[in-house]
């Protein structure tokens, strides 16, 4: 397939424009999705080509959205409700927990919930405490939820495609970060499995399970210390929740070693179940105790250097590989 | 209302009580796993309102659903074997007195959550709107409801959109061991409505030629692409908030007098008054009544739970780790 450089946002624009012009049962709906185009632009041009029907501005009613994409998915559309931020999801909570994850069960299969839950996530400059989470790891830990975090343009549109042909509710996940990010991608579409890992970059030292910018961030940490003449395997889950455990234990088993660098919390966050995953069937394959680099757990604060502080980057990461290679003699993981 | 449908009603209302009571009766003697909220004195609501819909007419309910469900055409027998927990329930065991579905009759689900049916009946609204059907959604809902934020946010949106809802509002005067009176600073929750910029009314959900008038108007309206309306249907909640709820917080004086105004009391003496049916009638259709219901709680009671590996099937997200 012929690709070209395109930007994360565009390739997520690109698999929802295409899969609404594949499927007439999917919409979007949320605050500023309309004309405006949405907030960092994920629907731009989408009323000029498919009308403000089907791409929808919604009050500032977050449950509602939510509440109506659960309803017009029960009646056999395919909505995307689309809510701004991971933090504005809280007010949409029952519905996406109470509802949607699990409609389908309590039915005994008799309707299903073909919804997507889209949100920005994570930080961005200075956003502060109400506009930088990361909380993904609740919806990871409810039953009857997919989550979704791509943290490349290829891996955006392919899992967007996949999460509205997704007969289940699954919950996207745009990191801010990576919106203006290139990379190569298919003009045509396709898809990526949910629950399938990939290797992001090969190593055999030390392998970092990482999820969205932390992907990149870990990247850039990995070329900083090959200097030290460690080679850093990096493996992206993509999808959290049914995540790929198989991919991780086959990562671990060559290098021996685990650190799971996440953007969220540690105290029951994503990091905590790669490693205790690992430790319940892989104790033998590790060679040293795995750790977890996280967000410090703080209610983040806005002005940048306290900000800084508080989140992982690069220099962190460089530093947790060289403690765990014992080649520093610096503190190890920091709650 | 026409002969048949005027008998039809009554013939649900009675079939409603008496699934009622009978599952009241079988909660006492250990039948059914969890107390169970009971539609006891609510009848001519379910029966006014599914009165004047179609098969493919959508409803969504709350926990207290079972009326609405056999209001809507569910066998009782489905009913009653998914309150006692059994393989053969609508929802073989897996969702209860509080969660029954059953999509082909247009029973979009019961549930459990206060407030959480009516931003779900907003989507099925905008769902028939979109795809230019002349269908309905009704969202069922309490007057502990009106008050949570789901209320707000969906009827304003049904507004908003001019979506084919029929927002359906039984103010039984309890949410739970609240009263009404303690909950709600207003007489009428349907003046909520016009914040809305919709139609609201108020009738007595005891009489059940005005619930029926009601929601055929507020139907004909929705189906013509006019919007969503509110109908508050006055009523009293004559059992507990669920059974083995002691329902300290109101007098027995209190229920009692609400026993006056039953539902089917009226609705069978309008009945004789008017010639449909005579009292011999009305025998013969309640033993006709109360031996359906007496088949069905034998078909609850003899049919097998579900075997135990059926709790995994259908668990949503397929982890791939062993749990």
């Amino acid at each position: 397939m012929p690709t070209r450089r395109i930007r994360f946002v565009e390739a997520l624009r690109e698999g929802m424009r295409q899969e609404m012009e594949r499927d007439a049962s999917v919409f979007v709906m949320g605050e500023g999705v309309g004309p405006h185009g949405s907030c960092f632009k994920q629907t731009d041009g989408f009323c000029a080509e498919f009308g403000e029907d089907r791409c929808r501005d919604t009050p500032i009613s977050e449950l509602a959205i939510a509440g109506v994409a659960v309803g017009a998915a029960l009646a056999g559309m395919r909505p995307i409700a689309d809510l701004m931020w991971i933090d504005f999801t809280m007010l949409a909570t029952d519905q996406i927990c109470n509802q949607a994850a699990k409609l389908r069960y309590m039915s005994d299969g008799q309707v299903s919930v073909p919804a997507v839950f889209r949100a920005s996530t994570g930080r961005l400059k200075s956003n502060a405490a109400q506009h930088s989470g990361s909380w993904y790891s609740w919806y990871v830990n409810m039953p009857g939820l997919k989550v979704v975090v791509p943290s490349t343009p290829y891996d955006a549109k392919g899992l967007i495609i996949s999460a509205i042909r997704d007969n289940d509710p699954v919950v996207y996940l745009e990191h801010k970060m990576l919106l203006n990010v290139k990379g190569e991608v298919p003009e045509e579409p396709y898809t990526i499995p949910l629950g399938v890992a990939e290797v992001k970059k090969e190593g055999s030292d030390l392998t970092i399970v990482a999820t969205g910018y932390e992907v990149i961030e870990s990247l850039k940490a990995a070329a900083m210390v090959e200097g030290d003449g460690i080679s850093v395997e990096i493996v992206d889950p993509r999808t959290l929740m049914p995540y790929d455990s198989d991919t991780i234990l086959e990562s671990v088993k060559k290098t021996g070693r685990l650190l799971v660098v996440d953007e969220g919390f540690r105290y029951c966050g994503y990091g905590s179940e790669i490693i205790s995953m690992v430790v319940e069937r892989g104790m033998d394959i590790l060679k040293d105790r795995p750790r977890q680099l996280t967000t410090r757990h703080s209610t983040i604060p806005f002005s940048p250097p306290l900000e800084e502080f508080i989140l992982p980057n690069p220099t962190k990461i460089a530093d947790e590989i060289r403690a765990m290679m014992g080649k520093s003699t610096e503190a190890g993981v920091l709650a | 209302m026409n002969k048949e449908i005027k008998i039809s009603i009554l013939e649900t209302m009675l079939k409603i009580r008496k699934a009622e009571l009978q599952l009241a009766m079988m909660f006492k003697i250990g039948k059914i796993p969890s107390g169970a909220h009971l539609y006891e004195g609510e009848e001519a609501i379910a029966a006014g309102i599914c009165a004047n819909l179609r098969i493919e007419d959508q409803l969504v309910s709350t926990h207290r659903g079972h009326g609405h469900c056999i209001a809507k055409g569910m066998e009782p027998r489905r009913m009653m074997a998914e309150v006692c927990a059994k393989s053969s329930g609508c929802c073989s065991g897996k969702g209860g007195t509080m969660h029954m579905f059953d999509p082909s009759i247009g029973v979009m689900g019961t549930i459990g959550i206060v407030g959480g049916g009516m931003p779900i009946a907003t989507g099925l609204g905008l769902a028939i709107k979109l795809n230019n059907s002349d269908r309905v959604a009704v969202s069922f809902f309490g007057d502990g409801a009106s008050n949570n934020g789901a209320f707000h946010e969906s009827l304003n949106l049904a507004s908003l959109w001019r979506l084919p809802v029929i927002f359906v509002c039984e103010n039984n005067k309890y949410a739970t061991s609240v009263s009404v009176a303690r909950s709600t600073p207003i007489d009428d929750i349907s003046i909520r409505a016009a914040g809305y910029g919709m139609p609201g009314v108020t009738v007595n959900g005891n009489k059940v030629d005005e619930v029926y008038a009601a929601a055929a108007e507020a139907i004909t309206r929705a189906r013509r692409g006019e919007g969503p309306t509110l109908i508050e249907c006055k009523t009293y909640r004559i059992r507990g908030h669920f059974e083995g709820d002691d329902a300290l917080y109101r007098t027995k004086e209190e229920v009692e007098a609400a026993r006056e105004g039953d539902p089917i009391e009226y609705w069978k003496n309008a009945l004789i008054a008017d010639g449909t049916i005579t009292e011999q009638d009305f025998l013969a259709l309640s033993d006709k009544m109360d031996e359906l219901i007496a088949q069905a709680a034998q078909f609850a009671d003899e049919s097998p739970y579900p075997s135990p590996e059926d709790a995994l099937r259908l668990c949503g997200g397929n982890p791939t780790v062993v749990v």
